[in-house]
């Protein structure tokens, strides 16, 4: 049996998006797009000497990545750019079923409730946009495509 | 109550018994690819188990046992779409392939810079992006005809459209992502008052209605062999044979050739010289299966049965709170596109997924489409001949628990 992927915690994030808006004096900004199912997004950052003080996004997109990239946002804020950076890899070996919270040590925190997702392999997209277009907005790269 | 016994039909199919998330299966992606009669996959296994050879090349038992078979299907082709003649039936690899052969093969040979090619905003992206292609590396322009909020071709602003530089029309017979029946015979009959030739993408158009090319006067038509009943990697292009004929190759190997030398190459017959290399044996042999299945059928009544269901999963999913159907023209197939308020249509497919239910989300390859109804997705319900209103309940039903879950 798949576990699972509509968790209370997802369900809600997606209907009270974190900080759902665009952020004024944003210093690190990228917009994500996934062609296939039209998800479609930007991440605003506020960095200051190499600390993220401030992480939005806006958009539209299916519950997952509206959830993903709002507790994304959450967990960003008064991190360093290679905590991210950090934080970024083990997001997405926990999406590819890779990394298992149980089974070592990491930084995920509340973003455990996405390990289920690997079991559903047409979804793992929309969980990782919002962490692509971070990626992107650290790397400064404007657009990130997640198809 | 049509006499359409769908129960029958259901029992041929041996994909429908299998269980999904422990639910019996509900298959209503039939506008993807259809599930697949047992005689089909009989006649592909007996190929592969007994059968085996490439065609065209042999003078052994099972070569020429092969190419009979292969050459047979071409019959059955002919004969399912009504065309003149065998040779005027190419076999590709789907619809995608035929239409890109028309334009690189017909395109490249006959249009030049200037000359208008006129689609609808309903194509599919394999009936847009080879025209592009085309526009690109001749100097063509492309011209869209609009369509309304029904998701219907405006005739008028078609005859507008049309003019002394139009030189090729290519529509869609039924909307893969709206439903919505075209009147192919009109857009065929206005483009030939301008000396226009015409392409119809007949992917949707063959399970609708039965099909007849010589009354249509269409100059070609595509359509994919798996969305017939029959296996993935093959599809049919009909050409009128003046057109074939004067069209250079599409593709240089085996089998499109009389003669091979340095200096010279000489092009085979039609319809080998649109055949190259090995083509998808087994795949030619399974469509003339599923054709001939589909000829079993009572197509009045499979007509009616489908317009049935699709008046009933009209009712169904619009008495669901919050529902929208994208697309409502007059006249259908039996295709739902819809969007349910404050659920994305993703989530939707994994949340009916649970539930059994195999539905499509997405653009569908129709971007504009959805651009123009303002959606980034739509779920789609695609109903055959096998679906029934029970499934149709177990859908509405999956629906209902999606918006309990997000609380919409
Ligand atoms: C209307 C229409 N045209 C063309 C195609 C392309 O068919 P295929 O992908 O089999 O080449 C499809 C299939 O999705 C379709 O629905």
């Amino acid at each position: 049996m798949r576990e699972e992927l509509y968790q209370q915690t997802i369900l809600e994030h997606n209907r009270n998006p974190r900080n759902f808006k665009k952020l004024e004096g944003a210093t690190h900004v990228a917009e994500g797009y996934n062609p296939l199912c039209g998800d479609h997004l930007w991440v605003y950052m506020k960095i200051n000497g190499g600390v993220i003080e401030e992480a939005s996004f806006e958009g539209s997109g299916c519950a997952i990545s509206k959830a993903s990239a709002s507790m994304m946002t959450a967990s960003l804020k008064g991190r360093t750019m290679a905590e991210a950076q950090v934080l970024f890899d083990e997001f997405h070996q926990l999406v590819i079923g890779e990394l298992k919270p149980d089974e070592r040590p990491h930084h995920l925190g509340k973003l455990a409730v996405f390990s289920g997702i690997w079991q559903y392999p047409a979804r793992v997209k929309c969980a990782s946009l919002g962490w692509h277009t971070m990626h992107g907005a650290l790397e400064k790269t404007k657009s990130v495509s997640t198809e | 109550m049509s006499s359409f016994d769908a129960h029958r039909y259901r029992a041929e199919f041996p994909n429908l018994r299998i269980n999904v998330h422990g639910k019996p299966l509900v298959y209503l992606d039939n506008a993807a690819t259809t599930l697949k009669p047992r005689c089909v996959v009989d006649a592909v296994n007996a190929y592969y188990v007994t059968g085996v050879s490439n065609v065209h090349r042999g003078v052994h038992f099972l070569s020429e046992q092969a190419t009979a078979a292969f050459e047979y299907s071409r019959q059955v082709v002919r004969q399912f779409l009504h065309a003149p003649k065998a040779h005027e039936i190419i076999f590709t690899k789907g619809a995608t392939e035929s239409l890109n052969l028309v334009a690189q093969s017909f395109g490249r040979q006959f249009l030049k810079k200037g000359d208008e090619i006129i689609i609808s905003y309903m194509e599919h992206h394999s009936n847009i992006v080879p025209w592009q292609m085309l526009c690109e590396q001749a100097g063509c322009v492309l011209k869209v005809i609009p369509i309304n909020e029904r998701g219907e071709i405006i005739f008028e602003e078609y005859l507008k459209l049309l003019s002394r530089k139009t030189r090729l029309v290519a529509v869609v017979w039924v909307s893969n992502s709206l439903g919505t029946v075209n009147p192919i015979k009109a857009v065929i009959d206005q483009a030939h008052r301008r000396g226009a030739v015409v392409v119809i993408d007949a992917a949707q158009g063959v399970t609708h209605a039965p099909t007849n090319v010589q009354e249509l006067d269409c100059d070609f038509l595509a359509f994919s062999g798996h969305k017939v009943l029959g296996p993935t990697g093959v599809g049919v292009l009909y050409g009128k044979e003046k057109w074939l004929e004067a069209m250079p190759p599409y593709q240089g190997g085996g089998d499109m050739i009389k003669s091979v030398t340095f200096s010279k190459t000489l092009y085979n017959a039609l319809p080998y010289k649109f055949e190259a290399g090995t083509p998808p044996i087994a795949e030619v042999i399974g469509l003339r299966s599923a054709l001939e299945f589909l000829q079993t059928i009572n197509w009045e009544g499979m007509k009616a049965y489908k317009q049935e269901l699709l008046d009933y999963g009209t009712q169904k999913l619009l008495s669901i709170d919050g529902v929208r159907l994208i697309g409502t023209a007059r006249d259908k197939t039996s295709i739902l596109s819809f969007v349910v308020d404050g659920i994305h249509p993703h989530d939707l497919g994994t949340i009916v997924d649970q539930d059994g239910v195999a539905i499509r989300t997405g653009h569908h390859c129709t971007q504009p489409v959805m651009e123009f109804f303002k959606v980034p997705a739509t779920a789609r319900a695609s109903l055959a001949f096998y679906n029934t209103k029970e499934e149709i309940d177990v859908l509405a039903g999956a629906v209902v628990r999606a918006k309990e879950v997000f609380h919409a």
